[in-house]
Order: structure tokens, then sequence, then C-alpha cells
């Protein structure tokens, strides 16, 4: 049967171009390879090859022509033997050869779907006879690993540090001791390479743990976090999934400097594929923490180096397992909503305590998570307080605040009585002088001067 | 520099290239096929270049969009090693992988239906041609990015020590990619940990544009993991023997715990770098000596009619099956339906 060779597109926005030379003629032999024509775009010459093989039985765009439309037909190769009809197609373009256009679900017609709301799930009700024990953030989140690594053996840690020194900040301390080093993993300190490391056993069907000793070393990292683990499931149209949490220290410690002291919180809620949680209290360390290893997805797990050690009520109860995506309501109140998460709710809470000696009822919210972020628990809050303020240690521009008074504008604009109010970290590069890094950092102070203002109160 | 200086420039380059590849082979020594093997070898290397065709083919109607980067030329690399390795070892590549796949036994209708973005394809049609997977097959990928097959890869061979079993990971990555940092950090760990995985270096010459010799400060892969104590050689990665024999050494000594081991394949493609690469960056020659001197798949076919292993019949035999597999794959993929917009949406998160 003959063939009939089309004007090939050469790049995905090539629609037509300049048969600039054939090199081969009429009746010449060609085989699969062969070079057999050059084309001429605005952009480059390009040669086309032969995909059949057979005898060249017409050319049909003579060469020099130019504006050849992209799957005309410009000639006809035959079978051995084969005699073309001398009806052969003249060089129209083929509409049954389905143009690019017919294959862009660009130029789709159906509307887009609406992305699915996220439901989470119900927190887990304590027996009112479960004992709770004071315990630190670094207590919990050590516990909590351990808990996951008796349950599963493919849970591992893996991280600079981790292992003999038994942490940076001591949160793997024991863990050696119990799971030895086939489990708990020094990496020499090379970010970028042991995180692509745990993503790809993570492929193999392991259940890593990957510390970095704080978030700002990640940065070295980021790629394989969102493009080899974030975006796997997606790509592989479901069938790859990539379990593994990667935690650390996130935020301001204290005198550090720039380099050592930014909230990547935005940064990673911004990352469809990732879920991401920033605790607060000891009590949803763990049971987040929990949650975040027992995840099948990639979990970025945000901690605070300055609420290491601090102690917080944590229930006795190895099956302490909290529902990732679900806010906290931390203190109940009328007059305003302040949404805070990890270190920012210190303040918010401090704030909340001197505006409830005002008169003016503070509710706190606790995201705990930032994506999945819990909308309709902030929303409901602001249905009865006709007011927020957000409070976080990151930058201002396009973070986790711009998000939230972004959908609260949105979705609840008729309950308002105030503009939805962000307090941030300055938008500068933390800076080392004490005094300039006070300044660089929410107090309660602001916290509290923001809800007043919406208030309207002195 | 005159246009004649540079096409002696180039000149140079491409006889560089063939110098290479002759003394890395000394072929004399490479260990002979048997018959089976011999067409065996013919006919995968023969499916990956004819489906590759097509894909070129389909590209050029209209039907695969994006980046679509061929493999024709390297296919004696990938068909070497499988037949090297066994079942539930694993390989993992960066985006110049549709050989990889076929060759990992995954269905070529399934893989161009996704170069076409159809749902019946590999990944329902959300990967496309640099991303595709299957866990059936032991293939990991299929990644876009220069460099992070290197790492995931280790990390697969990491889970295979984890586990105690004698599993091995092929990680494929190009002559681009051994300058990629974190290739070296995994080097290091490979090594330190003793991680049962093979690096392949498929080296082609030319990272997109840029010649070995233009991006790399010492051009013998091979050798780049001298400073973590890692072996390594230079293969004749045109002749489907010498990459299988290279293969076999390579992939018993990881199996016994030896640790890494690295293949620098040295290759060719004939193709530009993506399809709309004109590749002006060597010459016409270049090219065609490859093709005619070294062509992988001519090898074998050479051998087979020489040593009376197979006949011009047989060989047509064989290539019409493959041709017929080709068709079909390209015909089922230019006619499967697009995904359902509803597709959009799913495959994000995988419920807890």
């Amino acid at each position: 049967m003959a063939t009939e060779i089309l004007m090939p597109a050469l790049s995905p926005t090539m629609e037509e171009g300049k048969l600039a030379k054939w090199l081969v003629k009429e009746g010449d032999n060609v085989q699969s390879g062969d070079v057999i024509a050059e084309i001429e775009t605005d952009k480059a010459t390009m040669e086309v090859e032969a995909v059949d093989e057979g005898t060249l039985a017409k050319i049909l765009i003579e060469e020099g022509t130019e504006g050849v439309k992209v799957n005309t037909p410009i000639a006809v190769i035959a079978e051995e033997g084969e005699e073309v009809s001398a009806e052969a197609p003249s060089g129209a373009p083929v509409e049954a050869a389905a143009p690019p256009s017919a294959t862009a679900p660009v130029s789709s017609p159906e509307p887009a779907p609406a992305a699915p709301a996220v439901m989470a799930a119900a927190e887990p009700e304590l027996s009112p006879n479960t004992e709770s024990a004071s315990m630190t953030v670094r207590e919990a989140l050590r516990d909590a690993m351990a808990e996951e690594m008796r349950r599963d053996g493919d849970v591992f840690l893996m991280g600079e540090e981790v292992a003999q020194y038994q942490g940076a900040y001591k949160v793997s301390q024991g863990l050696l001791d119990e799971f030895g080093e086939r489990r708990v993993i020094d990496t020499p300190i090379t970010e970028h390479g042991f995180c692509g490391i745990g993503v790809g056993a993570a492929l193999g069907g392991l259940k890593p743990i990957v510390e970095f000793m704080t978030w700002n070393f990640a940065m070295q990292a980021i790629d394989h976090i969102i493009n080899s683990a974030a975006k796997t499931l997606y790509m592989s149209g479901g069938q790859m999934g990539c379990p593994i949490v990667f935690r650390g220290a996130n935020g301001a410690a204290a005198r550090v400097a720039a380099q050592h002291s930014q909230c990547y919180s935005a940064w990673y809620a911004h990352v469809p594929g990732l879920k991401v949680i920033a605790p607060y209290t000891a009590s949803d360390a763990k049971g987040l923490l929990k949650a975040a290893i027992r995840d099948p997805n990639p979990v970025v797990f945000l901690e605070n180096e300055i609420l290491y050690g601090q102690s917080f009520d944590v229930p006795k109860d190895d099956d302490w397992v909290l529902p990732i995506g679900k806010a906290k309501v931390a203190r109940e109140g009328s007059d305003v909503t302040l949404v805070s998460f990890s270190r920012g709710m210190a303040y918010t809470l401090e704030a909340a305590e001197v505006l409830a000696g005002e008169g003016i009822e503070a509710e706190v919210i606790d995201l705990r998570s930032l994506r999945p972020l819990d909308m309709p628990t902030i929303i409901e809050s602001v249905k009865k307080t006709n007011r927020i303020v957000t409070v976080e240690e990151a930058w201002p521009v396009c973070s986790i605040g711009s998000e939230i008074c972004a959908s609260v504008a949105r979705d609840a604009f008729d309950f308002l009585d105030a503009p939805p109010t962000q307090v941030t970290g300055a938008d500068v590069p933390m800076p080392y002088a004490a005094n300039l890094e006070a300044l660089a950092l929410p107090t309660a102070g602001q916290v509290a001067d923001a809800a007043r203002a919406v208030c309207y109160a002195k | 520099m005159t246009v004649s200086e540079e096409h002696a420039a180039k000149t140079q380059v491409g006889e560089d290239i063939m110098s290479i590849v002759e003394t890395a082979g000394s072929n004399s020594s490479v260990p002979d096929f048997n018959a089976e093997q011999e067409r065996h070898a013919y006919r995968e290397m023969l499916l990956i270049r004819r489906f590759e065709e097509k894909a070129g083919q389909l590209y050029g109607m209209g039907f695969i969009g994006g980046f679509c980067h061929l493999y024709i030329g390297q296919e004696a690399v990938v068909t070497g090693m499988q037949m090297a390795i066994k079942k539930g070892d694993q390989l993992i590549t960066t985006y110049r992988d549709h050989g990889h796949m076929l060759s990992a036994g995954m269905d070529p209708k399934g893989v161009m239906a996704e170069l076409t973005g159809r749902a019946s394809g590999y990944s329902h049609g959300k990967g496309g041609s640099m991303h595709m997977f299957s866990v059936e097959a032991n293939f990991y990928g299929g990644h876009g990015i220069v460099g992070a097959s290197t790492p995931l890869g280790s990390g697969l061979a990491f889970a295979n020590k984890y586990r105690g079993n004698d599993n091995v990971c092929l990680s494929y990555f190009g002559d681009g990619s051994a300058n990629q940092g974190q290739v070296y950090e995994a080097f290091n760990m490979a090594k330190l940990w003793s991680l049962p995985v093979i690096y392949i270096i498929e080296n082609n010459k030319y990272a997109m544009g840029t010649s070995i010799d233009r991006s790399s400060s010492t051009t013998d892969l091979s050798q780049r993991g001298v400073s973590f104590d890692i072996p390594g050689e230079q293969v004749d990665g045109m002749d489907v023997r010498a990459v299988k024999a290279a293969g076999d050494k390579a992939v018993a000594r990881a199996r016994e715990g030896k640790g890494p081991y690295i293949l620098e394949m040295l290759t060719y493609r004939y193709r530009g770098h993506s399809m709309s690469d004109p590749a002006k960056y060597r010459t016409k020659e270049e090219v065609q000596k490859m093709r005619s001197e070294h062509d992988p798949i001519e090898q074998v076919r050479a051998r087979l009619l020489d040593k009376g292993l197979a006949d011009e019949d047989e060989l047509k035999l064989i290539d019409k099956e493959v041709r017929a597999i080709v068709s079909e794959a390209a015909e089922y993929a230019q006619n499967a339906p697009e995904p359902e917009a509803s597709e959009l949406y799913t495959d994000i998160l995988k419920e807890s």
C-alpha cells in the first residue's frame, strides 16, 4: 500500500514551513531513518527522516516551496513492486490525519471541574480515664517516631547527626540505641543527595523520615521534595506513591541571622501533592507526626527550635494519632478571630489573655496543618466574630495569612465588620543584632494592637 | 572562527568520538552471543528504533506535544543491560526514556498512548514522554530533572539493602547529568553504604548542544567515581555484546554486596536532543559515520547473516512483526480517548 509522507511539525508551535530541499528523487529506494528532505522554519533548518520504507514513488511538493502547511502530503512511498496511481493526492492538508488542534486539550471546550473540597477526619475521642503527662515537644516528637518505628519495620530515620550524636537538637535521642544503625542513619552533610535517596527509598516502598537539621538547609533539597516526591503520584497516574516525612526545625531561632532564620510555611503550603504540618503543642506534635508517618503521601513537618524545650500535657496513649488538615480552637471567644500556627501561637495566646483583661474575647485558632488548610473552621469562627487577624513569623508577601485573608474576603465577605488583617515578621532578611532581630519578629503587643484595631477599640 | 574552521573543529570532535568507541571496544575480546541472544537483541533494538521513528512521525503530525527525546542510536545500551539483570531488579532513568520502558517490558501501546496524552497511557495522560512509571515492570521513571534520577536510583538500591534482598538498581543518566552536584552526593553515600547500584552513564557526547569537551574538565566519565573509590570502565555502548558483558560483571559484583560500579557507555544519538533541536552543533559527516560504521542494530544483523544464524527471510519476519507492533501502538495511541476532565483533580494525594 502506498504511504503518504506528510509535512511534519518540527516544534510544538510550527504551523508551516519551506520545503527547502529534497535529498532523494522519484524512484529512489528509501529505508526507515534515511534523511529525505530538509525543511526550513523561521527558527531552524531540520531534516526529515523516512519512517516507512519502499520506493519514493512521487514527489508532491517541489523543493523551494514556501508556506507548506503542516500535515500536507509532500511525497508518496510505494512498497516494492507497487504501482502508484497517477491520481496521487496533491498537496492539500489532510484533515483526517488530525491536525495539531484536534489533539490539544487546551482548545477543549469542556469546563474545568471544580477542585474537590478537602474533608479532614474527626479528632480522636479520648476516654475520660486517659491520663496525660507533661512532656517537651522534643520528647513528644521522639516518642512519635519511636512508637511508629516499633509498629512498622519499613519506617526509618535518616539525617545529619540523628544517630550517634543523638540529634543536633536531641530530637532523636535514644533512637539509635533502640533501633540500631540499620534504621537510624547518620548522613553526610549533603541535603540534596540524602533527600533524593530518601525519596528513592520511598518510591521503592519504604517509609523514610528524613530529618533536615533545619529547613534552611532543605533549600538544597527542595527539588526532590517538590519535583520527585510531591509530583510523582500525579505524573504516574496514581501508580507510584511516595510515603515519606520530611521534618526539622523551621523558622527563626535566636540570633542565628538571615540564612538560619526563615519560615518556609508558605513555600511548601503552595505545592499540590504535599501535606504540610506546623504544630505548636507537644500533644499536637506527637499526634500529627504519627499521622504523618502513617500517611501514604509526602508530608512536610515544620518544627520550631524554640518550642523543642517547651512542655505541654500529652495523652498517655500509644495510638494518639491526630487528623491532618484539621485546625483546633485553642481558646473560645466571640469578639475577634486570631489565627496562628507553630510559635506564632505563643504570641497569639498571650495577646488573647491581655485582650480578655480589656473585655475583648478573642477566639484563637491553631491551624496545626497548613496544607490542607482548614478554612471551614476559620470561616465558621469569622461568622461568629466578624473579625480576623492572622499571626505568623514569616514574611508578609504571599504568606499563609495572605491566603487566609483572601479566602475570608471571598467566602465570608458579608460577615466582616473590619478588614482582614495580618501580623507577620518584617519584610527583611533576619538581622543578627538583638534589637533588630526583636523588631523583625511579631510580638504579643502587635497582635493585641491588631485585634483592638479590627474591634475599633483603643 | 570562520565557517571552515568551525567545520574542522566539529570534525575533530567527531574523530575523537570514533577513536574512543574503537579503543574502548577492543571488541575482539567481547564474548559472542549465541543465536538466541543475537535474535533477542536484534528484535529488542529494532522495536525501540521503529517505535522511536514512529514517535518522531507522530510528533511531526502534532499527535505528540512538548518535549520528545528519542533514543535512536543508543538502543544497545538498555538492551544489553536488560540482558544482564533478573526480575525484581529496578531501573530508573532521565527523560530519554522510551527505550528503557520498552526494554523493561512495558506495553508499547500504553507508552505510545502516554506520548499522545491519552487516558490509557501509562500515566493516564498526566505524565507524557518524560514521566512514565510502572511498578509492575520495576521501572521507576522517567525523570525530567537532569541529575535527579541518580540519588533516586541510589535510594531504590538503599531499599534493596534495607530489605536484605539481592536486587540491584540500574541508575541511568547522561553525560550532561554527570556534571550535576547531586550525582556526586549520591556516589559518596552509595559507596559509604555499599549500595547495590550500577551507575550507567549513557555518554552520547552532547548534553543538548554542548559537546562533552566543552562541558567537562575530564572527559573519561568512567573515572568520575575515583574520589569515592567507585570503580568504573568505558564500554562500547554501540555493541550490545560488550554492554551485556560489562553489565554481567557489574551486576554480579553489586549482588554480592560489593557496592556501586560505574559503566560509561560510549554511545551516540542520531537525532537531535529533542524533536525541536536542529543539531547544528555537529556535522552531518559525524552522524553519518556513526550510523554507517557503528550502528548497534546493523552490527547484530551483520553477525546473524555472516555466521548463518539467520537468513534474510527470518530477519524480514522479525522486521514485519516489530512494524506490526509499532503500527498497532500508533494506531491505538491516535484513537484512544483523552482523559476525562474529572481526572484533573485525581492522583494528587493518596487516600490515607
